[in-house]
């Protein structure tokens, strides 16, 4: 025992150093840094679309890449890929296992996968040869629920599970490529940096990790919130994480840095955040929350600069599509809208 | 049903945020000072002392945190559902009126927090009382359970009966006017610990997530070891001054404001208000013409060229006057190795070294000495990364050199001028009806502002754009 406590004073101390060192790199508090810019007016947007057809809550929706069409999973045990301009139903894909927690669509459009209570990801065809779409690939070696999963291409995904890893599969063979071990508490959500050769995971331990995809290697490790970090995602220009929480925050870090540099909080907002999606060019991050609103923040400004209310239960997952267009929200109350 | 005894310590975590911060909330509510004023509540011919008015809820919650009548409405709203505050006139209504409907604090004792969970036992013995003081006159729902608990918990039931029959007593004895309040408090308790059939459960917390902690890394001395190296080699990372990371988030937002069109609209028309797709066929992969924007956002980074169709076609077309078309190709080729099927990975990398690499190859391209070495080295064992060294060093050679050039040349000028910047749509049914179009100022509008002498209906239609603001 004496020799894990000598172990982990010496780690502690090094941690203090890294802190210091962060600390002497900010040479500049962020009202100075942006006191030259002004606020974003008020951002109100309209809920222009209502996509019907869940029977139950949604969990997750993802946008397809340069399209309008998106992917929502509900816990009517559905995967419902939409054309949201004319609100149909494109595919309706009945699932084996109904306790879905995410979903994710394939870059080219031709695969969405799914996963959840199962502790599996099921990659389905979208483009199959008769029509049909059909399960394409189970990936089970998880020993936890299925958190969050995010295509690299059609070849590769990511997926983030309970069992408090990541992994890379390798989606012809099926198999586990790596599994990026590191956080200590379960591995809540995913994204992909923007050249693809980097991926962030956020945790029950309140921590998000950054994972080099090619290395198998955690090279950054980001801590601050309070709670479960829920949601997580890239500034637009790769160069920075943003992160939501159970404890009302949302932060944003910078990779170059290596350190927090802004937190989004506000002493009236006290429900965790569940999703978060920036905008296009990154000025507003939209985050949903559990009190059944989304807030808007100005990114630069760190001040509350709009709110979406209409749904009536919990907002569960956000994006914005890959244009920039339209902000899509799904929510508990089985409903996906579409704002702009 | 399963009940995982870490994913019952995990609700704990999850719900108790959120509680502390409204508590703290009432706690300010009631502070004698600060607080909000409480008057005497009529409920038929008794008095409630210490109650308030809904409209006195958001008045004060506008006065503290500073927000709009709508926020204040909505976070007063959630207090009243999450049972801090519960109604005295109809309480399975739960939720604030801007009015005058008279509202009172819960009192510690039964907030959800204190009690978590809810058991069964206490919800029996809740019931038991009812049920003897209404003499059987329990609502349908409130039966149904009573039943249930009473084979579930069987075994305990002469407890139950006592105990109810022990608190009724107790509360005889108490004045009217207190036996009413804990009456209310400890029904509106019950209301969102034990929702009716039907109303919203606002402690759903989804799934149960069961834990599994058997992949997880385990702290042993290992751990700490490669924790220590871990962090000894962060402290030696480079850190950049956080005004230098701020100011580049604050440039590449204004550079892109233009094209984000949550922020500024997009032409000619947003496809969700207008229901016209112009926006998106004028945008299309290969368009005849494209529009300005799309252009200049080649402009903006290298990367932005290359993940445009058009914009890698046309810098191919750049290349090959410049007879160093082979790199984009080879770029491209590196690109379908690192992204495409496994199975076909070694096939490729041999085509790319026959076409690239090899010497006397037919599109040869030129890396130095170092990175061939390692790449020969590492085709020996082909692998979907093992051409990222070379294409890495291809791709900043045509960053630093080529694509500089290319935004100078005739080439990109003409595209630029001759690219379309689309008109926004007039739409109007009836001339007196100003659809709202955008939910921020068109850029039609900014361009039209900057020129002052004409555009005086522009102006006109940016100050109702800006003032219209109805809400969401």
């Amino acid at each position: 025992m004496d020799e894990m406590d000598q172990l982990r004073k010496e780690a502690d101390s090094i941690k203090d150093q890294i802190t210091a060192a962060r600390k002497a790199g900010q040479d500049t508090s962020l009202q100075e840094a942006v006191a030259g810019i002004t606020v974003v007016g008020r951002v109100q947007l309209k809920t222009r679309k209502t996509l019907r057809g869940h029977l139950a809550k949604i969990y997750a929706m993802h946008w397809g890449t340069d399209t309008t069409l998106c992917v929502s999973a509900s816990q009517d045990g559905k995967l419902i890929v939409w054309d949201s301009i004319s609100t149909n139903k494109v595919n309706a894909i009945p699932l084996k296992s109904s306790w879905v927690m995410t979903c994710a669509y394939a870059p080219s459009g031709n695969l969405v996968a799914c996963g959840g209570l199962d502790n599996m990801c099921s990659i389905y065809n979208l483009k199959g040869k008769d029509g049909n779409v059909k399960v394409m690939r189970e990936l089970a070696a998880h020993t936890g629920y299925l958190s969050c999963c995010r295509f690299l291409s059609d070849s590769e995904i990511i997926t983030s599970s309970g069992d408090c890893t990541c992994v890379l599969w390798d989606i012809e063979t099926g198999t586990q490529k790596t599994v990026f071990a590191g956080h200590q508490g379960d591995c809540m959500s995913l994204a992909v940096s923007p050249d693809f050769k980097f991926f962030i995971s956020g945790a029950c331990d309140f921590t998000a990790k950054l994972w080099d995809i090619r290395e198998d290697a955690c090279r950054q490790t980001f801590s601050g919130h309070e709670s479960d970090i829920n949601a997580i995602g890239f500034f637009p220009n790769g160069n920075a994480v943003i992160t939501g929480s159970d404890d009302a925050t949302c932060k944003l870090y910078d990779l170059r840095a290596d350190q927090e540099l802004i937190t989004y909080q506000d002493s009236s907002i006290m429900c965790g955040v569940t999703s978060l999606a920036p905008s296009l060019s990154g000025r507003l991050i939209l985050a949903g929350h559990d009190d059944f609103n989304v807030n808007i923040w100005d990114t630069l400004k760190a001040e509350r600069v709009g709110v979406l209310a209409g749904h009536d239960n919990r907002v569960s997952c956000i994006g914005v599509s890959t244009d920039g267009m339209a902000c899509c929200t799904g929510s508990w109350d089985s409903f996906l809208k579409i704002w702009n | 049903m399963t009940i995982n005894t870490l994913a019952k310590g995990g609700w704990h975590r999850d719900q108790m945020a959120c509680f502390r911060k409204m508590e703290k909330v009432i706690v300010a509510m009631q502070d004698p000072d600060m607080g909000m004023k409480m008057r005497n509540q009529r409920l038929l011919i008794t008095v409630i002392p210490h109650a308030m008015t809904g409209r006195d809820v958001i008045d004060w919650l506008i006065h503290k945190y500073n927000i709009s009548e709508e926020e204040s409405y909505h976070l007063g709203g959630m207090l009243v559902r999450y049972g801090y505050i519960y109604p005295l006139k109809e309480p399975r209504s739960l939720v604030l009126r801007a009015d005058e409907t008279p509202y009172r604090f819960q009192t510690p004792y039964f907030w959800t927090s204190t009690r978590w969970p809810a058991t069964e036992l206490d919800y029996a013995i809740y019931l038991a009382k009812k049920n003897i003081r209404k003499q059987g006159e329990l609502m349908e729902y409130e039966k149904e359970r009573y039943s249930v608990l009473h084979k579930r918990i069987n075994h305990t039931w002469d407890f139950v009966v006592m105990q109810a029959r022990e608190q009724l007593r107790a509360s005889k004895q108490r004045r009217k006017a207190d036996r009413i309040v804990l009456e209310c408090q400890e029904q509106s308790y019950w209301l969102i610990n034990r929702p009716p059939p039907g109303t919203h459960n606002i402690l759903d917390i989804g799934l149960e997530r069961p834990n599994d902690y058997s992949t997880r890394v385990i702290l042993n001395s290992d751990y700490y070891k490669s924790e220590i190296e871990f962090c000894r080699r962060a402290l030696g990372r480079n850190r950049i001054k956080s005004s230098i990371c701020l100011e580049g988030f604050v440039k590449y937002s204004e550079q892109y404001q233009t094209h984000d069109p949550i922020m500024q609209g997009c032409l000619p028309s947003n496809p969700w208000i207008s229901d016209d797709p112009a926006h998106w066929s004028m945008n299309a992969g290969m368009v005849q013409t494209p529009t300005r924007l799309r252009v200049e956002r080649w402009s903006f980074s290298f990367m932005e060229l290359l993940n445009d169709a058009m914009g890698r076609r046309e810098f191919m077309t750049y290349l090959e006057k410049e007879f160093s078309a082979e790199n984009l190709c080879f770029w491209q080729a590196c690109e379908d190795i690192r992204h495409g099927e496994s199975s076909r990975i070694i096939e490729k990398v041999e085509e790319v070294y026959k076409n690239f690499l090899a010497p006397g190859a037919a599109r040869w391209v030129n890396i130095d000495s170092k990175t061939m070495d390692k790449t020969m080295h590492g085709i020996r064992h082909p692998h979907r990364f093992v051409m990222d060294d070379a294409q890495m060093h291809i791709y900043f050679l045509m960053k630093k050199d080529s694509f500089p050039r290319y935004l100078k040349s005739d080439l990109y000028k003409n595209m630029l001028a001759k690219a379309i910047v689309p008109q926004e749509t007039k739409k109007s049914v009836f001339p007196f009806m100003r659809r709202q179009r955008h939910s921020s100022p068109s850029p039609a509008q900014a361009v039209t502002q900057t020129s002052e002498k004409d555009g005086a209906k522009e102006a006109g239609r940016a100050g109702t754009d800006s003032t219209a603001g109805s809400n969401v």
